[in-house]
């Protein structure tokens, strides 16, 4: 009996080390495991997106219509369609211009400030689908509008750039952006040195000249009515006829 | 301005119809495209095999010999094609150069033959893409170490006119130039071998003599020991003397890791002989012998091997590091475990979990001395698994620092890249010193051409701008009348970085002169933005100089900064003053008709301060280089790049 107890109170003490022993290792072994199991799937899920990304980018290609249909729908000369698409391909290979390429573009030509919410501002106007890149049908459309198209149509096309919520007015505060964002273009080494509030007194001068009837929306007839009244405009409207 | 958005240059012109409401002033005008030709195919003929090509892609870099004028030399009338007696294989990169206008380095070309096409034609290798650079430079680096190398090897011959300490230097880094550097190199490699065999030796049981017990032969031959010992010491100190005499930056020397090495290798010896027979710290002595063994690492000015795998190590460090917190963390993990499943069993040599840790690094290096064995059926469950993560914890970083030593050792001839960053600097300056034509300040230096264009324009002549304006590419023309456009939009011109700074220095350092009543009255009825310029001047302290003639300045009258400014574009009013002015004067823009507001300089020179009412004083006193001969006090600087002419005075 006593072999028995001494044996029993063996194997109790035994048996207390080993669950001892037992938690210990799986605790290690929850660790460890819960490390491994999520380092994989942030792997696993990361790698997956890239890879998509990846993938849908590479398949969007637009081909533009053909050349006799644009030819017939903008003011544009068969040479000169061809001149601008090889430019325009040649920039954008997969024939769409997403806003990021667009502003980059922009931005080459003002090395000086920065241009890119001037751009953001153009890339909506130029976007009118709002689908957030643009095709090579709606870049020519623009151009025509701008460089061979009536007084009138250029005059709608500026004042939709102006109008940054689609409303069919411009109020203070769009106006007041499209002009800081002009301003930022010019960069910081002016002269003379820019104030913070010389965009609002061009905004003030602004509103002065368009908004006929006070009431602080230029609307669009106000708009072509005011700029056709002012001399400089009209002859600056046909500056850049001959561009292409 | 990239050349490759060439192509949207007129889309961002058309995009500036959106200014235009917007503006208050009258727009520049255009700069007209009279050569309207349309985009034509070139073919080019290099040594055989035609190239064809739009020549407008060719115009996008109009500073390489294929985008200037320069191909006109290369011109068959014949054939109507251009000729290059150039390499056909090495063209095709160029040409894509023009094409995507990236240019690539071709793995299988010569990096000289490279070179040389790319000189050739006129583009700076320093445009590769980010893709073929690393190449491109490791290339060209291997090839210029080679020539170096072979140059060293023709000459042989000991500079002239180097110093006695400088021979010395020579002698003790590179033993092979000369006969006694060899000599000393070889007797001091003897001396270390010998110094480091007497420290095994000394420990050695030397046979027993009869009278005495066995001891070892440092105890037995006590003074022959000691001899040697000093012998060696002193070689070393005299080696270590000299080294320091030679050395061009001593602090430098005494802080690099051999001279430390052999510092602490002869430390010890002097030590010992100050302080004999102590009782007391005869234990620590003892203890200071044991550095004697670091005169082996002496032999790493002997051998090259050794100090690549000291400089091995150095570099892995961040390897060894992982490969020691690994190890570490692992000992820990399983020495816990093993102390704990051993726990029970009775007569346990783990005894607790630091005593474990020997039994853990035992293991995992897969030594297994035995010493310390589990014996609970767990224990010796985890203690084989122990070992197996032993030898994968271990095997894992060792590769990295095989392959990295194998790296350092083939990279060793060769120049360091730690040059990589210095030359990354380097090479975009270089870039934009190249392109600086079309940066920013080339607008800023063309403004004036543009200007004097304009006036040229209004006195009615519109075919000599010509004659001005061909001197920039049409594209450049046109890029340059965009960004008037948006100086006239927003009624702000753009400025130098330096000038600005200039400017807002200038500004608080003024001091107020009379107001020209000209200036007061003058309002031209043209846009606003030419009254703004004259206004802005009002505010400012610094107006212009009084146009009274009665007002004589004086040599000793402090002048502030003046201004010069001319009002823009006006309906010509052709006077004598405007016919007067010479197209080749810089900086100088006489403004037409007795409408405008000039403000004058008077420079305090007694003969040349005689203001005119309407006009302009003739060139020779705004002329910017030459300063005036007046007194000392007054000094011009004129800056070409600005059309603010400034005149200040100390």
């Amino acid at each position: 009996m006593h072999a028995r107890t001494h044996t029993h109170t063996h194997t109790h003490t035994l048996n207390q080390s080993q669950t001892q022993t037992l938690c210990v290792a799986v605790n290690m072994g929850l660790v460890m495991g819960t490390f491994s199991m999520q380092s994989n799937k942030q792997d696993r899920t990361y790698r997956k997106d890239k890879i998509d990304d990846d993938f849908e980018l590479s398949i969007v290609c637009h081909r533009p219509e053909g050349l006799d249909k644009l030819e017939a729908q903008t003011n544009f000369s068969k040479q000169e369609l061809q001149v601008l698409y090889r430019g325009f391909k040649n920039e954008c290979p997969s024939g769409v211009v997403n806003e990021d390429t667009f502003k980059q573009i922009y931005a080459q030509f003002f090395p000086h400030g920065d241009a890119s919410t001037y751009a953001h501002y153009l890339f909506n106007a130029f976007d009118s689908a709002h689908s957030g890149s643009i095709k090579f049908e709606g870049f020519i459309m623009a151009l025509s509008t701008l460089l061979r198209g009536s007084v009138r149509e250029k005059l709608t096309w500026t004042f939709n750039l102006y109008d940054i919520n689609k409303d069919g007015y411009i109020n203070k505060e769009e106006m007041t952006d499209i002009v800081r964002a002009i301003y930022d273009m010019m960069g910081k080494y002016t002269y003379p040195a820019l104030k913070t509030d010389t965009p609002k007194q061009h905004v003030d001068a602004f509103f002065q000249k368009m908004d006929k009837n006070r009431d602080g929306v230029v609307t669009l007839d106000e708009f072509i009515l005011s700029c056709q009244e002012d001399e400089n405009i009209m002859r600056s409207l046909q500056l850049f006829k001959n561009v292409i | 301005m990239a050349a490759g958005v060439a192509a949207w240059l007129p889309f961002a012109r058309a995009a500036a119809i959106g200014w235009m409401p917007v503006a208050n002033c009258p727009m520049p005008i255009a700069p007209r495209d009279h050569t309207k030709r349309h985009d034509e195919l070139i073919i080019l003929n290099v040594s055989g095999r035609r190239f064809q090509t739009w020549r407008t892609t060719l115009d996008r870099y109009p500073d390489t010999l294929l985008g200037s004028s320069e191909k006109q030399f290369f011109y068959d009338e014949e054939t109507k094609e251009y000729f290059f007696d150039r390499d056909p294989d090495s063209f095709r990169s160029i040409l894509n150069f023009y094409r995507t206008g990236k240019l690539h380095y071709p793995r299988y070309e010569c990096i000289s033959a490279y070179d040389e096409e790319l000189t050739f034609f006129g583009i700076i290798p320093e445009i590769i893409g980010d893709c073929c650079y690393e190449e491109y430079k490791d290339r060209k680096r291997e090839n210029a170490e080679r020539l170096q190398d072979d140059q060293d090897d023709n000459k042989d011959c000991k500079l002239p006119n180097m110093t006695y300490r400088e021979t010395m230097w020579r002698a003790f880094e590179n033993p092979h130039t000369s006969t006694m550097a060899l000599v000393f190199y070889y007797v001091t490699g003897f001396f270390i071998a010998i110094s480091v065999l007497t420290n095994v030796i000394e420990t050695v049981p030397c046979g027993a003599t009869p009278s005495q017990k066995d001891m070892p032969c440092g105890e037995r031959y006590t003074v022959a020991f000691f001899c040697m010992d000093t012998a060696c010491v002193l070689i070393f100190t005299i080696e270590y003397l000299m080294r320091l005499f030679a050395a061009p930056s001593r602090y430098q020397f005494m802080r690099s890791v051999m001279s430390i090495i052999d510092v602490v290798a002869i430390f010890p010896y002097y030590i010992g002989l100050v302080m004999t027979d102590n009782e007391d710290v005869s234990g620590a002595f003892v203890t200071l012998r044991v550095f004697r063994v670091f005169r082996i690492f002496k032999f790493s000015r002997h051998s090259q091997g050794l100090r690549i795998l000291g400089y091995t190590l150095k570099s892995c460090a961040s390897e060894l590091g992982f490969l020691l917190f690994s190890l570490t963390m692992a000992i820990i993990i399983f020495a816990t475990v093993m102390f704990y499943a051993e726990k029970g069993s009775s007569s346990t040599k783990f005894t607790s979990i630091p005593a474990s840790f020997w039994y853990t690094i035992v293991t995992m290096t897969t030594l297994g001395y035995g010493d310390m064995v589990p014996k609970t059926i767990a224990g010796k469950i985890f203690g084989s698994i122990c070992s197996l993560s032993g030898v994968l914890v271990i095997a894992l970083p060792v590769p990295v620092i095989v392959s990295n030593f194998s790296r350092i050792y083939h990279q060793n001839q060769r120049a360091d890249k730690r040059r990589a960053q210095k030359v990354q600097k380097a090479r975009l300056a270089r870039i934009r010193i190249a392109q600086a034509g079309s940066s920013c300040t080339g607008f800023l230096q063309s403004k004036r051409n543009d200007l004097l264009n304009d006036l040229l324009e209004l006195t009615g002549s519109d075919d000599e701008e010509l004659l001005l304006s061909k001197s920039m590419s049409l594209l450049e023309s046109q890029h340059h009348h965009l960004l008037h456009c948006l100086e006239k939009t927003t009624a702000h011109e753009f400025m130098d970085e330096q000038l600005y700074e200039q400017n807002c220095l200038e500004t608080t350092v003024q001091s107020y002169t009379s107001r020209s009543p000209s200036l007061s009255s003058q309002d031209t009825p043209i846009g606003t933005c030419c009254t703004r310029r004259v206004k802005r001047s009002s505010p400012l302290p610094n107006s212009s100089m009084p146009l009274q003639p009665s007002h004589q300045h004086g040599p000793l009258q402090e002048l502030s900064a003046l201004r010069i400014q001319c009002g823009d574009k006006l309906p010509p009013t052709t006077s004598r003053s405007s016919l007067n002015m010479k197209t080749d004067e810089v900086g100088l823009f006489n403004c037409k008709g007795g409408q405008i507001t000039t403000a004058i300089i008077s420079i305090p020179t007694p003969h040349s301060a005689t203001p005119d009412g309407d006009g302009l004083h003739g060139p020779p006193q705004r002329r910017p280089p030459p300063p005036p001969t007046g007194p000392a006090a007054a000094s011009i600087s004129t800056t070409a790049s600005s059309t603010v002419f400034k005149v200040s005075a100390l």
